[in-house]
């Protein structure tokens, strides 16, 4: 293939964007949406993968910036699947039973509007490195 | 195109690579394979993260994960908890030596926090032997703007204004290079980049063209359409096989897209690149000598002026830059003079890479702005001094540089300033040397090196430093005298005054800085005929001590001539006779009962 003008460079930059995005979110991860998804043994039993897909299909659909990493289990094992989101700049927030519905619901009123859906754990502990 | 959820990078740097780090990309390749996992997970090697203490390195992305020396048997337990499980293997995540806790990303490990990446953006980010990823990172579009955007003249101009200067060592304005090359006339003119590098514990030119080898082959398309050269030519040594291996394949890729050849980007403007080896001189890196190479002469530095801009390659205008200098060129045109020239100081634009070594607790490859100070990159980024020693000197600008001692720590790092100090900033070697390093033995060490890579050409350089490294030799061996102190001195200033190229000129500074900074030293050695730090052998003495000393035989074992006698739980003794100051004995020691005097 060859690149003979640079409109042509750009359509492969904008092609190839895709294979480091990845890499280049999580170098600024504070300023992008964060997901945590719960993959122990009883997020993955109750869905927690199909969860992790869907949300990382949607996200890039949306062209929403994120960054999507799995996690151990979080304790909440009654209500896997359970997500963590963090918006940048604000605390995060802990939802459970979170199927691709639920999933769908979260990034059109949470993530987008940035207001908050019922299912809503709240976090009882403090983590040590606070 | 699948869709990746977690990338695992894997340092491939020369360092890393030294400890198997080749075997386990396979081995994380194979380990997904059999989980089923190679679709959703993808192996990536890259260039060096510069943290080369702490390799093989492996990162694990979107998490950034850092995982710290890394073997292949590990591999199976990161797929099986960091991958399928999602928690960090707490046994490979670097521990912060001060507060003995355990950091999982690079943002908050010491080591990374003070570096400012340009010139080693894409180390350790991108995969060096894929194109596609260093055009994700906007590669090329430094070209493709100067190319379709600016004419020539506002090219040079614009790298003329960033301050830029060049970081081979001397630290010539690179956009007056530039711009004295491109107003001379001629059919053909040549870019050349000097990737010699060959200061003694110097791997930075290095470590850019095995992790980005692309960013070099731009910037030396954008110099060659600046100056009006349609050839390029990399002077590479063929001890770099893997940097040699990388730039071909990228080569070979930029051709592929058109971005090297003719009509680059539709613009008219053609420019290729070859290679040629050389084969390790240190002469070699000054740029007449490297030109003669190039032709197939001997690599031997001849008068300027002419200089190469003038009469260079084959006696074609010809603008040598160095490998780091071309390194920080496209991201200048891609996010402008403003930006780049508001890092830095006030004469020295911009970073410089350096590969710290020696005495330090985190050797490796670290990039930082200009007028950062020694004592942040030694203590802060270096962890300080290994076993808690006490800092003594740093040297910079390798042979041709100087020792700088603690009374400097505090000094901005820029060009001007270390030749204020009596250094110089060269490439960018920085070793470190703590208490028990003797400054005679490191001056005459030095020397050894500048004699052998000395041409031969002019006789200050040749007999001169034969002659300066007798005198050390005597004086390292407790012969010397006052005279021969002042001796030094002399020849040395007579040496840098007389010869030719910068390595005659410079072959002194060792001698000369260490002269100046640790006189008393050199004092001890010849009057009291002691060596303070115990490295020369002739002027120390191993001693036990008989009441420290418990009889425990282990000196006695270890001893490789048999000089140690002494029964079981008895204090023992060494011959002096037969004693040929190893200091193994002294090593082995547990109760402190052998002192050196």
């Amino acid at each position: 293939m060859k690149i003979k003008t640079l409109a042509d460079l750009k359509k492969v930059k904008a092609d190839v964007q895709k294979k480091i995005k990845l890499r280049e979110q999580s170098e600024n991860a504070g300023n992008v949406v964060q997901v945590k998804v719960a993959m122990a043994t009883c997020g993955i039993a109750s869905g927690a993968k199909e969860t992790m897909s869907f949300i990382i299909d949607e996200l890039d659909f949306r062209g929403i910036d994120a960054v999507i990493t799995q996690t151990g289990c979080m304790g909440y094992c009654y209500a896997e699947p359970t997500i963590e989101v963090t918006l940048p700049g604000k605390e995060p927030v802990v939802y459970g039973y979170v199927d691709k519905d639920k999933a769908r619901q979260i990034i059109d009123e949470y993530i987008v509007k940035g207001e908050l859906v019922d299912g809503i754990i709240p976090v009882n502990y403090k983590t040590i490195d606070e | 195109m699948t869709d990746y959820k977690m990338h695992i990078l894997v340092c491939g740097g020369t360092g890393c690579r030294a400890s198997q780090s080749e075997k386990i990309v396979d081995a994380f390749k194979s380990e997904l394979e059999t989980r089923a996992l190679d679709d959703e997970v993808k192996v990536i090697a890259t260039g060096c993260f510069g943290f080369c203490e702490k390799g093989p390195i492996v990162k694990i992305i979107p998490d950034n994960t850092f995982y710290v020396q890394v073997g292949v048997v590990d591999v199976k337990d990161i797929v099986e908890e960091h991958v399928i499980k999602g928690r960090p293997l707490k046994r490979l995540l670097y521990h912060d030596p001060a507060t003995k806790s355990q950091v999982t990303d690079t943002a908050h490990i010491d080591f990374y926090k003070k570096q400012v990446r340009i010139a080693l953006r894409n180390c350790g980010f991108i995969n060096p032997e894929n194109i596609d990823e260093y055009i994700a990172r906007d590669g090329y579009a430094a070209l493709g703007k100067a190319l379709s955007e600016m004419t020539p003249a506002d090219a040079t101009q614009l790298v003329k204004d960033s301050g830029l200067r060049g970081r081979g060592g001397g630290g010539f304005p690179t956009g007056l290079k530039w711009e004295i090359t491109a107003k001379e006339k001629s059919d053909q003119k040549y870019v050349v980049c000097n990737a010699d590098e060959g200061d003694p514990g110097a791997f930075m030119d290095r470590s850019i063209l095995e992790g980005d080898p692309h960013s070099v082959i731009e910037a030396m398309a954008i110099c060659g359409y600046c100056i009006g050269a349609s050839k390029g030519l990399v002077y590479i040594r063929a001890e770099y096989p893997l940097a040699i291996n990388r730039l071909k394949i990228a080569l070979e890729q930029a051709r592929e897209y058109g971005l090297l050849g003719d009509d680059i980007l539709g613009s008219g403007f053609n420019f290729d690149i070859d290679i040629r080896y050389g084969a390790g001189a240190f002469v070699c890196g000054e740029e007449t000598a490297l030109i003669h190479s190039m032709e197939g002469h001997r690599g031997e530095p001849t008068f300027k002026p002419p200089f190469p801009s003038v009469s260079g390659y084959l006696g074609k205008p010809t603008n040598v830059n160095n490998v780091e200098t071309f390194a920080n060129v496209p991201v200048i045109f891609n996010k402008g003079v403003e930006w780049f020239s508001s890092i830095g100081s006030e004469k020295s634009k911009g970073t410089k890479v350096f590969a710290l070594a020696g005495k330090v607790n985190n050797v490796g490859l670290i990039e930082v702005p200009m007028g950062i100070t020694l004592r942040e990159v030694i203590f802060d980024i270096g962890g300080g001094i290994r076993g808690g020693k006490k800092f003594k000197a740093v040297q910079t600008g390798g042979p041709s540089g100087g020792c700088l001692t603690e009374q400097h720590l505090d000094t901005p790092i820029d060009y001007d300033n270390l030749i204020a100090a009596g250094s110089m900033m060269g490439s960018g070697g920085m070793i470190v040397m703590d208490e028990d390093d003797c400054m005679v033995s490191i001056a005459k060490f030095y020397l050894e090196f500048t004699l052998e890579e000395s041409c031969g050409k002019c006789t200050p350089c040749r007999i001169g430093n034969k002659r300066l490294h007798e005198i050390l030799d005597k004086i390292t061996k407790g012969k010397g005298t006052l005279e021969d102190i002042e001796r030094l001195r002399v020849l040395g200033n007579v040496i840098k005054d007389t010869s030719l190229c910068g390595l005659g000129q410079t072959s002194p500074n060792p001698i000369l800085s260490t002269l100046d900074n640790f006189y008393d030293e050199y004092l001890a050695h010849v009057n009291d005929k002691k060596c303070p730090a115990g490295q020369c052998k002739d002027l120390v003495r191993y001693e036990i001590d008989p009441d420290a000393c418990t009889g425990c035989t282990l000196c006695f074992r270890n001893c490789p001539v048999g000089a140690i006698s002494g029964e079981k739980k008895m204090p023992h003794y060494i011959d002096q006779t037969l004693c040929i100051k190893c200091g193994v004995c002294y090593e082995k020691c547990r109760f402190k009962a052998i002192s050196i005097v």
